[in-house]
């Protein structure tokens, strides 16, 4: 590659001359946030589309005062968001894996009806649920952070079942009963032969999880007990409805936080995210 | 897999006795997170209730309701008309996106990697960030963005055509980057021009992924709730026949608010819901009827 002199056509660099600007253009939304994140309230309202000046910048005390103000500190909401996304990945990933590969490999009535309900529930909306997934909810007491993994483990079983069946199917069988004849027992080997082969989509499917748990905001807002716990997107669209009570640059501080982290995991891991946002696509 | 195959087989039989770990927890989750409130959902839609406890059954007269509802009729024409148009605008410039991308040129990497990036926020942060901007555009002219259905509804557009043009512009790449060298070159040798090749060559080549976004594009613009509350919630709202009609709202949102806003109306926004579902079913179902039979096709 290197003794080869890249050669590009006018034409292409003019394309690339117009994909740069295009760009641009594009991070305008995301750099606005950032700009006005730097400056003080009064001045995010003036001219949001204004740089900060020497009068309007006050530094990092908007991210300061995002995190810590009002009754409901923004470091708590950030907490609990982690919280859930991190337990909720962890458990869809064991135990829908675990699932995909009995059913795979068990041809029992249980097996094949749950892999039909599986099917099912990728065409269900969830608005279809979500009013008597609260009651449910409710009623087992899975309205806290630190129980409402299990609803989404439930409500996402689905999908990532679905994603795990098509890549077990197309294991060798042969490796599997070969730790079987040495004596190797069920738990064993899906855990020491069987989870090491499925790396690639446990990543392409941790990752489609992660979005969706972190972003989702209609499941915990329904489903948590929304005096005590929140998470960001609900703090966020909080915030929006208390637009002009509420420090704005504080905010737009806020809202920089909750991108930050999920650009960060992109640029580490650009070329699983695409692939694995790509292979949800057949969720309907 | 064969049954005969299955008794002699080490592995399948030892795995039965284990169930309990392996499938257990997922199925119970299932149960409880899908299973039961779908069928306490589909219950509950024909009957008036507050709580499931008080339910009194009261036959389709909530469908009934749902049809001869304003807001209801509205947010279909809304949801309809939004689907349509960004079908259009999201595919047509994803395309072409795509397709000068695919085409050598300088720093196609960190371009893909740019548009696709206002996938990754939620959409909640979304509208807010884009309520700002479109406030702070509309405040110049004396304005703002809740004050007319017009502006909310193409802002929703362009709001979702920011977020997903990087999405689809993928699913393309990758249909354009699996057509063969050689077709492409024996187009060129045959003498077709850039026009010729991507009609007659090009895009019937890429009908598959073509497919794939439109339908993505169409169910993503029906499932759609988050944007559409944080930009404008369904503002501004009218008097129409009596009844209050929010003009920007989508079907997903005009469900989640007719359950929220009057309390005797719960059974009619799980009716809704059902109806929701259906449309969301058959889509779904077309596309893979429609995905099927171009991979005949092929």
């Amino acid at each position: 590659m290197k003794t080869k002199k890249q050669n590009y056509s006018k034409l292409s660099r003019l394309l690339s001359l117009f994909f740069l600007l295009l760009s641009i253009v594009w991070l305008m939304p995301i750099f606005e946030v950032l700009m006005n994140s730097f400056k003080e309230n009064a001045f995010v309202n003036l001219n949001p589309f204004a740089l900060p000046n020497s009068e309007s910048f006050v530094g990092f005390a908007n991210y300061i005062k995002g995190m810590t103000f009002g009754n409901y500190p923004f470091v708590k909401s950030v907490c609990y968001s982690l919280f859930i996304t991190v337990v909720s990945v962890f458990l869809i990933l064991l135990f829908c894996s675990m699932s995909a590969w009995y059913i795979a490999r068990v041809d029992s009535l249980l097996s094949k009806s749950f892999y039909y309900l599986c099917l099912f529930s990728m065409i269900v909306p969830f608005q279809m649920v979500m009013f008597t997934l609260t009651f449910t909810a409710d009623k087992l007491k899975l309205n806290t952070p630190y129980t409402i993994p299990i609803v989404y483990l439930g409500f996402g079983a689905g999908l990532a079942i679905f994603m795990f069946l098509g890549f077990v199917k197309g294991l060798p069988l042969e490796i599997e009963e070969a730790a079987a004849i040495d004596g190797c027992g069920p738990v064993r080997t899906f855990f020491m032969v069987v989870l090491p082969m499925l790396k690639p989509t446990l990543i392409s499917v941790g990752i489609l999880e992660l979005m969706w748990v972190w972003n989702d905001y209609l499941l915990p807002y329904l489903v948590l007990d929304r005096t005590k716990y929140m998470t960001i997107p609900i703090h966020v669209q909080y915030l929006k409805g208390s637009y002009g009570s509420v420090d704005l640059g504080a905010t737009m501080a806020v809202i920089m936080l909750s991108i930050i982290p999920i650009i960060l995991v992109y640029m580490f891991c650009q070329k699983h995210i695409i692939k694995g946002v790509a292979a949800g696509a057949v969720k309907g | 897999m064969a049954k005969s195959k299955q008794n002699v087989n080490p592995v399948q039989r030892p795995i039965r006795k284990f169930a309990p770990i392996f499938i257990l927890p997922t199925f119970a989750a299932f149960l409880i997170g899908f299973v039961w409130p779908f069928i306490q959902g589909i219950y509950l839609s024909f009957c008036k209730f507050n709580t499931p406890k008080d339910a009194k059954w009261v036959g389709i007269s909530n469908y009934l309701k749902v049809f001869s509802d304003a807001g209801f009729l509205n947010a279909f024409k809304n949801t309809a008309a939004f689907a349509v148009v960004s079908i259009i605008l999201i595919n047509v410039i994803a395309f072409m996106i795509a397709y000068a991308l695919t085409q050598k040129i300088r720093g196609a990497n960190l371009f893909r990697t740019v548009f696709f990036m206002p996938n990754l926020i939620g959409g909640v942060v979304l509208g807010y960030i884009w309520s700002m901007i479109f406030d702070g555009i509309l405040k110049r002219y004396g304005t703002y963005l809740t004050a007319n259905g017009t502006y909310g509804f193409w802002g929703l557009v362009i709001l979702v055509a920011w977020q997903q043009i990087g999405y689809m512009m993928i699913i393309y790449i990758a249909g354009l980057q699996a057509i063969s060298e050689d077709m492409m070159e024996a187009a060129k040798i045959d003498g077709a021009n850039g026009t010729q090749t991507l009609f007659k060559v090009v895009i019937p080549n890429v009908m598959p992924a073509i497919t794939t976004c439109t339908f993505l594009t169409l169910t993503n613009s029906f499932k759609m709730f988050d944007q559409n509350m944080a930009l404008t919630g369904g503002l501004p709202s009218i008097m129409q026949n009596g009844a209050k009609v929010n003009v920007t709202e989508l079907l997903a949102l005009n469900i989640y608010s007719t359950y929220n806003i009057n309390k005797n109306w719960h059974g009619v926004a799980q009716a809704k819901a059902v109806v929701f579902f259906i449309l969301v079913a058959v889509l779904a179902i077309a596309q893979q009827a429609a995905t099927r039979s171009k991979e005949v096709e092929q």
